[in-house]
């Protein structure tokens, strides 16, 4: 098996301090090897995205690190704990090793500014030696790296369409040769054609450029294409991971199962699935237990006692495969 | 160019409109003031002048309502505002042509400087939120609940009088002539301080709040946390990134708060006596002059025009959006 | 919906201005007009608030002045806001030249300064009395809130529900009454607030300058006798003080108000729990590890 890139290790992230304050990711456990995709799936609102924006500390108030340690492997050097850097050191870190392409693609680039702007300033302030012309030559190619034509440099996103820019934001991703590149449903608001082009692209690149990917949806037959490895997530905690190959033939977990015979509705918000009866849960007040027994088919008598660990299944004698369900305790 | 062409446009019909107040009103009350203050200055009047305020004020019963408003537009762009009864003879035109400078100077000045200092402190305020610098919230609330000619009497029982530092009343010493020498200078800023503090003091505040809480909101969109993942410096997601476009909203709704700073403004020039727009209100309020009255507010209404004229510019600068290129 | 601090501090603040406006002319020591014998006398077991010139009680005249300016800033709001809520309901809702008409209108009376507007309508007015200004104020100072009002009647207007209403055919006044107006009474409620502290600042103005009829006691109509008779020269500073004071905590008051409301209305204005404790940074989330566990 490849090495290993990054590791969390029981992640705990609040919204709020304080007896209101909302658990949005629990106890999560999870690893990034070197050149994979990894893809992270679930319901709109089980924790994705704080999951995604906590490991470098990038949450919006009110929220709160309350636990767990997200070590980086680097090439050389020793393993660190991202969560334990300075500012200084936090922010020479962010972009260099790990970048993101955000969930509202959209809005992530600044309307005032040029697109050569906002491309430029990442490379100067990490390389502050480079000269002004060897940015604007980096950005010209970051661009076609990502088939955009280098006269949009003078554009201002209001220019480009949603497509382009999801694009530009890929392609600023990868300004700095990062490691770790991070995905949060990056095609969600685009149509269908434009995405699979957009994903095709990405896939392409990561082969080129050699570096992994942690891509998070809610649209698991996106992943079981273009992904190596996946997690999913519900009410804050990863309740199954396994090869993305593995988990399409043999789902363990009875979510990961609805999930997978689930798609998206044709009609109605773009989120909402049909196949899982029931809604998720709140994570003011979890279900005592398995936090997925309400709406599980098979739920039985442990389920709404004791919360299933996650750990590797009995009687399976592939490796790399974990679940948190009471129909395949841990061995 | 589009969007300057319909600023413009809105600015014609906003005059226009004001223009039409001013000719309407007026007409609208019952009784006329006018004719009374008219018969007592009867005998000092000239024929012309007499017939200037029956244009202006409507006397001329047996014209119809649209040839007076011919008239009436004939004589403003002529510049005939009518004879101010508080300053007698002296035309409305040329009472409002010796303190318009004075306003310019310190209105001009103070509302920039207001605007300049009260945006960076808000942006500073709205970035450090939840430090010690939330202490700008209880204190700006408090001084932009007070009215500016209150503060401008404080200033004034503190600052100055008898045994202060600063003169009371006045633009400028009275022996001096006005001209550009450096006595009467000197003497001019000395006694326009005390007022500029009182107004930067009294309108920075709105600035501060509206500004802090656009920084609070700006700071939670989606560009400003990618800013902040790219690993730029704090001053650069702070200046760049937030403060930048929190500026935006700000400076559209320039035109909100100038009417209420220039309101207060003129205030402020009642309290010190200073020879601008707002003091000549004040006498022509108490004299009944309802010419300079109705001259002044007209001036004023422009001025505003111009300056909001001059704030969508530079929005145009601003936001490449309302730039239509290509 | 839960009351923060600020809102209850300022409900409180305003219960006990509206007390003094329906009792203060009752508990008031002296009649305000009326003469008496110690003249320009500072604060005093007798006159808490000093004298004026002709030996009148401040105190007296600053309570019996609160109906007034509570009177005036509350009838020239509900004015303004009715006007507000029709004009800019009206332009938000409707489509076509009406509503670019009534939009048009109401921000030709946002850029047209107003308190030298209302100086101009009110000084050839005949009568000056405080339902005068009131009704002057209000009718002049309503196109801030109606410009707020469309543009949030604008976004609701594309909300599903509303499309959906209107697809099946609903009428338009069931649609502005039960699925917009609902959704302004805030937006409604703050900009009540914000027009009470314009109106009441406007009419102090007015009657200090001498606009308004001075034989209504109004915390103005101190203010103007203060300044005509010259009370800063000989040093009288307890004539202007407390009718300003009672202006900036009246001011004070209905400012706490709207923050209150502005902070319900847009969330991240609210201030987050515990932020004593720990500073919630934009950009750097806090790290709290409840376990102290490894790592620095
Ligand atoms: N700013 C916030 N304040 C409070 N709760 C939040 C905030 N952002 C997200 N949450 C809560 O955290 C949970 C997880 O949200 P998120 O990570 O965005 O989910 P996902 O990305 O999987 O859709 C949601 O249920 C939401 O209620
Ligand atoms: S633990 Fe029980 S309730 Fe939870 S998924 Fe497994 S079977 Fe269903
Ligand atoms: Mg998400």
């Amino acid at each position: 098996m490849s090495e290993i890139e990054l590791e969390i290790k029981g992640l705990n992230v609040d919204y709020g301090l304080g007896e209101q304050s909302v658990h949005a990711v629990r106890d999560v456990d999870l690893t990034l090897r070197r050149g994979e995709v990894l893809g992270l799936a679930g319901e709109s609102g089980s924790g994705k995205s704080t999951l995604a924006y906590g490991l470098t500390r990038l949450l919006p108030p009110p929220g709160v690190i309350r636990g767990g340690q997200v070590i980086y492997h680097p090439e050389q050097g020793e393993p660190f704990d991202v969560l334990g850097l300075s500012d200084r050191q936090l922010r020479a870190f962010r972009w260099a090793q790990t970048s993101i392409v955000f969930q509202g693609a959209m809005n992530s680039l600044n309307p005032v500014h040029k697109i050569s702007t906002q491309l430029t300033d990442v490379l100067r302030a990490h390389e502050p030696g480079s000269t002004r012309a060897a940015r604007l030559a980096r950005a010209r190619e970051l661009l076609a790296l990502v088939g955009i034509p280098a006269d949009r440099l003078d554009s201002y996103p209001h220019q480009l369409s949603g497509g382009m820019r999801q694009r530009v934001m890929i392609g600023m991703a990868l300004a700095l040769r990062p490691k770790i590149v991070i995905m949060d449903e990056p095609t969600t608001a685009l149509d269908v054609v434009v995405q699979r082009q957009i994903l095709g692209q990405l896939v392409g690149l990561r082969e080129r450029l050699g570096f992994s990917v942690l891509f998070i949806t809610h649209d698991l037959s996106l992943l079981v294409e273009f992904s190596d490895r996946i997690a999913i997530m519900y009410g804050g905690r990863i309740v199954e991971q396994a090869s993305a190959a593995g988990l399409h033939k043999d789902s363990l977990h009875p979510y990961s199962h609805g999930l997978l015979h689930s798609f998206p509705a044709l009609r109605g918000p773009r989120e909402e699935l049909s196949g899982i009866p029931g809604s998720p849960p709140d994570l003011r007040s979890m279900p005592t237990g398995c936090a997925f027994h309400p709406r599980c088919p098979h739920s039985f008598d442990p389920c709404v006692r004791r919360v299933p660990e996650l750990g590797a299944p009995q009687g399976r004698p592939e490796q790399d495969r974990s679940v948190a369900c009471w129909l395949h305790p841990a061995s | 160019m589009s969007y300057l062409l319909r600023r413009t446009g809105f600015y014609l019909l906003t005059a226009w409109i004001a223009i039409t107040i001013n000719f309407l009103l007026p007409r609208l009350i019952p009784g006329d003031p006018v004719m009374s203050l008219i018969n007592r200055a009867q005998g000092q009047l000239s024929t012309q002048a007499i017939q200037s305020l029956y244009v202006l004020f409507g006397l001329n019963k047996d014209e119809s309502i649209f040839v007076q408003y011919g008239h009436y537009w004939a004589q403003l762009l002529h510049g005939d505002l009518g004879l101010s009864f508080a300053f007698f003879p002296t035309p409305v035109a040329s009472v409002i042509a010796d303190s318009l400078p004075w306003t310019l100077a310190l209105v001009g000045i103070t509302t920039l400087a207001s605007f300049l200092l009260g945006t960076a402190l808000g942006v500073y305020a709205g970035w450090r939120r939840g430090s010690w610098l939330d202490l700008v919230i209880p204190v700006t609330t408090f001084l932009s609940s007070v009215p500016y000619f209150w503060l401008g009497l404080i200033a004034i029982a503190l600052f100055a009088g008898v045994n202060g530092i600063f003169p009371s009343s006045g633009g400028y010493e009275p022996g001096l002539v006005p001209g550009w020498d450096p006595d009467f200078l000197l003497s001019a800023v000395q006694h326009s301080l005390l007022p500029a503090v009182t107004i930067l003091l009294s309108s920075m505040s709105g600035w501060i709040l509206s500004m802090r809480n656009m920084m609070v909101t700006v700071a939670a969109e989606d560009y400003v946390t990618v800013a902040h993942a790219k690993g730029l410096s704090e001053r650069r997601v702070m200046v760049s990134y937030a403060a930048r476009n929190a500026l935006l909203p700000s400076v559209s709704g320039f035109a909100l708060s100038l009417g209420l700073v220039v309101g207060g403004t003129l205030l402020v020039e009642i309290v010190f006596s200073y020879p601008g727009l707002g003091f000549e209100l004040f006498q022509a309020v108490g004299a009944k002059d309802y010419p300079l009255m109705q001259g002044i507010f007209l001036i004023i209404t422009l001025s505003v025009l111009a300056a909001n004229f001059v704030a969508d510019l530079a929005y145009l600068v601003l936001d490449p959006r309302t730039r239509r290129e290509g | 919906m839960r009351l923060n601090a600020k809102t209850k501090i300022g409900l409180v603040l305003l219960a006990g201005f509206a007390l003094f406006a329906v009792i203060g002319p009752w508990i008031a020591p002296y009649d305000p007009t009326e003469r008496g014998g110690d003249m320009l006398q500072p604060p005093s077991a007798q006159h808490w608030f000093g004298t004026t010139h002709l030996g009148q009680d401040i105190l007296s005249q600053v309570l019996t002045g609160t109906r007034g300016v509570l009177l005036v800033g509350f009838v020239a709001g509900v004015v303004a806001t009715v006007l507000a809520v029709l004009v800019g309901i009206a332009s938000g809702y409707l489509t076509g030249l009406a509503a670019e008409g009534l939009s048009a209108v109401s921000n030709v009376f946002l850029v047209i300064p107003a308190l030298p507007l209302i100086i101009i309508v009110a000084s050839t007015l005949p009568g000056t009395g405080d339902w005068t200004i009131a009704l002057v104020i209000g009718l002049t100072s309503w196109a801030w809130g109606a410009r707020v009002l469309r543009a949030q009647t604008l976004s609701l207007r594309r909300r599903d529900y509303v499309q959906a209403a209107r697809a099946t055919g609903e009428p338009t006044w069931r649609i502005i009454g039960f699925e917009i107006l609902p959704n302004l009474t805030a937006v409604i409620a703050s900009g009540f607030v914000g027009t009470v502290i314009f109106a009441v600042l406007s009419e102090i103005t007015l009657a200090f300058i001498g606009v308004s009829d001075i034989s209504d006691w109004n915390w103005g109509t101190i203010l103007f006798w203060a300044q005509s008779q010259q009370a800063l020269a000989q040093g009288a500073w307890w004539w202007f003080v407390p009718a300003g004071l009672a202006i900036a905590l009246l001011g004070t008051a209905l400012s706490l108000l709207n923050f209150g409301i502005d902070e319900f209305v847009s969330p991240r204005l609210r201030a987050c729990a515990g932020t004593a404790k720990v500073r919630m940074r934009v950009g750097f989330t806090p790290v709290l590890r409840r376990e102290g566990g490894p790592g620095e």
